[in-house]
């Protein structure tokens, strides 16, 4: 129980996705003009992510790793190259589906979220989440709890930063540094701070 | 949206006017994460282009094939079999940059500048300068990502292509390279500057600097 709990501090503190290993950029500075928008871009993140991360574990250890077809007869095959079509497939798959499940049975839900799901098939950090899983290893509850706290620190970060976004607009910023350019000032004290969360663990 | 212009300027536009990296902020996240130092950064850049040349090429030859409603499923099939390629060639020939690399090549897939050009210009521009339009952009990635990468290196450790330089050494005796460099915040800040001087140059208002409009480009990419 400890080691789960510990994997999901330190993808949320240590190894934040978002400002530790820098995954997510692209929607990270597009989507952070409001807080209420980075709020529903965030509950996306972490609902996709603790989903997707322990089904492309399921998908990697039965059908790609090697020797996972052995109970094919065919344990000689090492499928780990096609990691990348495959994972890349699942998660455009499941947000599509998600989309329509959530538009069927759960309208208000996809109302507040839906244009944030089809920007999540191209977010580094979704899939980022799920080659760190191969790389470390992880079994299958290590990945729920990896998935949860890598979307849960995503969210935090990009909650945070638009809330200092917000602020923002009213000052008064040197010539030639605003819009993109403070925003990566604020990502570096963010990050920052974010380097003093090291060592948090139970 | 890109409508095709002379060669010439497919070709250099993105490096300068229209970088992907400083102008419209795409594929920052492989742009910041491997700018530690600046062989990885190197072969990162030659991983990009390929991929991008690979895959804009493909895109532009088939763009009258693909019906409209399931483009997007071929584009991201056709780069990451571009990405899973590059990614067995830098296994077998350079194992420790593979190493180093670690995710991030995978994450070329997602780097949003590699589709943004498959779906804005190579769907409706012809091979050749799809080719060069695939060039263009890669290179404007590349030397942002190896500027940076180049100042971390030099300022954090004191060495650039992993050999010492004479002066940036502690033994010089008036620099002592510093740690922090070499740690992620030191990317953004570098980034905010080359933004920041990049938007000095005379010429570029600022004003227009893409801050507005932000949410439709991410909708296209």
């Amino acid at each position: 129980m400890n080691e789960l709990l510990n994997i999901i501090l330190r993808a949320i503190f240590t190894e934040n996705l978002a400002l530790a290993y820098l995954l997510g950029m692209c929607t990270f500075l597009a989507v952070s003009q409001r807080v209420q928008t980075a709020i529903g871009l965030g509950i996306a993140v972490i609902f996709v992510q603790t989903i997707t991360v322990p089904l492309n574990q399921l998908v990697f250890n039965f059908l790609l790793a090697p020797g996972a077809l052995s109970w094919a007869g065919l344990g000689h095959l090492d499928l780990g190259y096609m990691r990348f079509i495959v994972f890349i497939g699942i998660i455009a798959a499941f947000i599509q589906v998600l989309e329509q499940v959530l538009d069927r049975y759960f309208p208000d839900l996809h109302h507040a979220l839906g244009i944030y799901l089809p920007l999540l098939t191209v977010n580094c950090a979704i899939l980022g989440a799920s080659l760190f899983m191969v790389q470390r290893d992880f079994g299958f509850a290590q990945s729920l709890a990896f998935g949860f706290g890598s979307g849960a620190g995503w969210a935090l970060a990009i909650i945070m930063f638009a809330a200092i976004r917000e602020r923002l607009r009213c000052c008064d910023v040197p010539r030639g540094l605003e819009g993109h350019g403070v925003a990566f000032v604020v990502m570096g004290i963010l990050a920052i701070g974010f380097l003093g969360l090291r060592g948090v663990a139970f | 949206m890109t409508k095709g212009k002379p060669g010439g300027n497919n070709l250099l536009d993105p490096i300068t006017a229209s970088n992907p990296v400083t102008v419209h902020v795409l594929g920052l996240c492989s742009a910041l994460a491997v700018s530690i130092s600046v062989v990885p950064a190197l072969i990162m850049s030659a991983a990009v282009i390929g991929v991008l040349v690979f895959s804009n090429v493909l895109v532009s030859l088939l763009r009258h094939a693909m019906p409209h409603s399931i483009r997007l499923v071929i584009e991201v099939t056709l780069i990451a079999t571009a990405v899973a390629v590059v990614d067995e060639v830098l296994k077998a020939f350079a194992p420790d940059v593979s190493e180093v690399l670690s995710v991030f090549v995978g994450l070329i897939i997602t780097n949003c500048i590699v589709l943004a050009r498959v779906e804005n210009f190579a769907m409706h521009n012809g091979p050749w300068a799809s080719f060069l339009d695939a060039v263009g952009n890669g290179l404007g990635y590349s030397w942002v990502l190896i500027l940076v990468a180049a100042l971390r290196e030099l300022l954090g450790t004191g060495t650039l292509l992993y050999q010492p330089v004479p002066g940036l050494q502690p033994s010089s005796g008036w620099f002592q390279p510093s740690e922090f460099m070499q740690l992620t915040p030191s990317a953004f800040f570098l980034m905010a500057l080359i933004i920041w001087l990049l938007n000095r140059v005379p010429g570029r208002h600022p004003e227009e600097s893409p801050t507005r409009n932000q949410d439709d480009r991410q909708g296209d990419a």
